[in-house]
């Protein structure tokens, strides 16, 4: 078995998402491929045949078995990894819910792609939007090594015996996943100090055999169950930060905890993102900034669990703000949008917009986030789909 | 810690009877002892005893017989539609 010591190289995002899983070595896996996760588990399957991964590999025919099947290797006590995207992320909803219910620390790699119809494989956040209300911690990377990073921190917190919640990981369709970035890899010697193996609690022994997730009733432990992961997940947010910081000083990053802030110590007003288009948003602050527009931007890591208490400490001295998705919830504004509002709600009362961009791919320009931006600085407030073209 | 959907409860401790509403009866005087209604039942409620007098012949009477355990039993009839001599009768439960 080879080992990887640390090493900066040049490599795809769904490339450092499959070293991300060799070096918090998974022992199983199980997957099923759409494009744009494909290269994924590809790249696994290529390290287990190469003799440099050990891992079992299992081939299913769908992603619902995927990861029924990660569910029932994790439950043995054995770390478990599964990737997907978009309408097979879909095809999953049944098992995501099995999996947080019962309790199961797996991590899992999502490509963000458009949902059909009309079939489109392209970035758009709309599918794992889709799943907020499964039970699993959402992270939305915004480069190659933050998604490599990402899974490793991902099992150290989703193992966290006050957590004990699956975690999914994103990065956006081909921004991410088919483009070449520097990435450093990671020393394993450090990666095994910084994540011990799993010890699963109440894994499956045949010595003591147990029901999993039998039957309960109105009267029994459902509903308190079921408070139980609302309570964990807010404990989360305690247990991200802590570990992203020690995750920082173990390996020289800078990740910011649920929230990353750029630029908003003295800033008048906010943009706020999520993914790739972050990087955008960025360097649109600093040419409105060039132009003595005091703006600064919060890119959101963690959707799940959502940064409350932090987007309320940022937007304390703001005057106006502006929620970026690149995702659709069809019958309101953006999934973000409504989160922030309602962190603020009876606490700040600030203008704040709901900006859609994106959906199906379409690029995000840097004069799309300049109208966003000018939007803003008029301080209104609405729901407004950008770069759409008159179609009827 | 958190709190887990484990039991450590056997399923024995839950009867599932009242899920019922057809009641299977086997007449023994026309079972040949096949067991083909044993292997279908897909709760496992149907248990093997040792041999019965109220069997059809001599030779029967000294096999072992399916006895429907009616605690667990939820009344699918799938042992009523497999049996090859038709000796599994199926009834609406009555509450009196």
């Amino acid at each position: 078995m080879k080992s990887v010591t640390e090493f900066k190289t040049i490599m795809t995002g769904n490339d450092a998402v499959a070293y991300g899983a060799k070096l918090a070595r998974v022992k199983f896996i199980s997957a099923y491929p759409i494009t744009p996760q494909t290269t994924i588990v590809e790249k696994l399957a290529s390290m287990i045949a190469n003799d440099e991964l050990d891992a079992k590999y299992v081939e299913v025919e769908s992603e619902h078995s995927a990861l029924a099947a990660v569910f029932a290797s994790e439950l043995t006590g054995v770390r478990s990894y599964t990737a997907t995207s978009s309408h097979g992320l879909l095809y999953m909803h049944e098992m995501l819910h099995w999996v947080s219910g019962q309790r199961l620390p797996i991590v899992m790699s999502v490509v963000n792609r458009a949902i059909g119809p009309p079939w489109n494989i392209w970035a758009d956040q709309s599918d794992t939007i889709n799943q907020r209300d499964t039970g699993w911690m959402q992270v939305y990377s915004e480069s190659n090594q933050e998604a490599m990073d990402t899974i490793i921190m991902g099992y150290k917190i989703a193992e966290n015996s006050e957590v004990m919640l699956p975690l999914m990981s994103m990065e956006d369709a081909f921004i991410l996943s088919h483009t070449s970035e520097p990435v450093t890899l990671r020393d394993q010697d450090l990666i095994n100090d910084y994540l011990p193996d799993l010890d699963l609690k109440f894994r499956i022994d045949i010595g003591n055999p147990m029901g999993y997730g039998s039957y309960d009733t109105p009267d029994g432990t459902f509903m308190e169950l079921k408070k139980d992961m609302v309570d964990s997940m807010n404990k989360a947010v305690r247990v991200i930060k802590d570990e992203t910081e020690k995750f920082n000083q173990m390996f020289d990053t800078n990740y910011g905890g649920l929230v990353e802030r750029y630029r908003m110590d003295d800033a008048d007003y906010a943009l706020i993102a999520m993914g790739t288009v972050a990087s955008t948003a960025r360097f649109v602050v600093d040419k409105l900034r060039e132009k003595g527009l005091n703006i600064g931007l919060i890119r959101i890591r963690y959707f799940r669990p959502f940064p409350y208490d932090d987007i309320l400490e940022d937007l304390k001295n703001i005057k106006a703000a502006g929620v970026i998705d690149r995702s659709v919830s069809f019958g309101y504004a953006g999934a973000t949008y409504s989160e922030i509002v309602s962190a603020l709600y009876g606490k700040i009362n600030i203008p704040v917009s709901s900006f859609i961009v994106g959906i199906g791919g379409r690029d995000v320009r840097v004069e799309d986030i300049e109208k966003i931006a000018d939007t803003v600085r008029n301080e209104s407030s609405g729901v407004y789909w950008i770069n759409v073209k008159k179609v009827i | 810690m958190v709190l887990v959907p484990v039991s450590t409860v056997s399923t024995r401790n839950h009867p599932t009877d009242s899920w019922r509403i057809q009641r299977p009866t086997i007449q023994y005087d026309k079972c040949i002892r096949c067991m083909i209604c044993w292997k279908y039942c897909p709760d496992n409620a149907i248990e093997i005893e040792n041999g019965d007098e109220s069997a059809p012949n001599e030779r029967i009477a000294k096999m072992e017989y399916p006895v429907i355990n009616y605690s667990f039993c939820k009344g699918c009839g799938i042992c009523a539609n497999e049996c090859p001599e038709k000796c599994i009768d199926m009834e609406f439960e009555v509450i009196e």
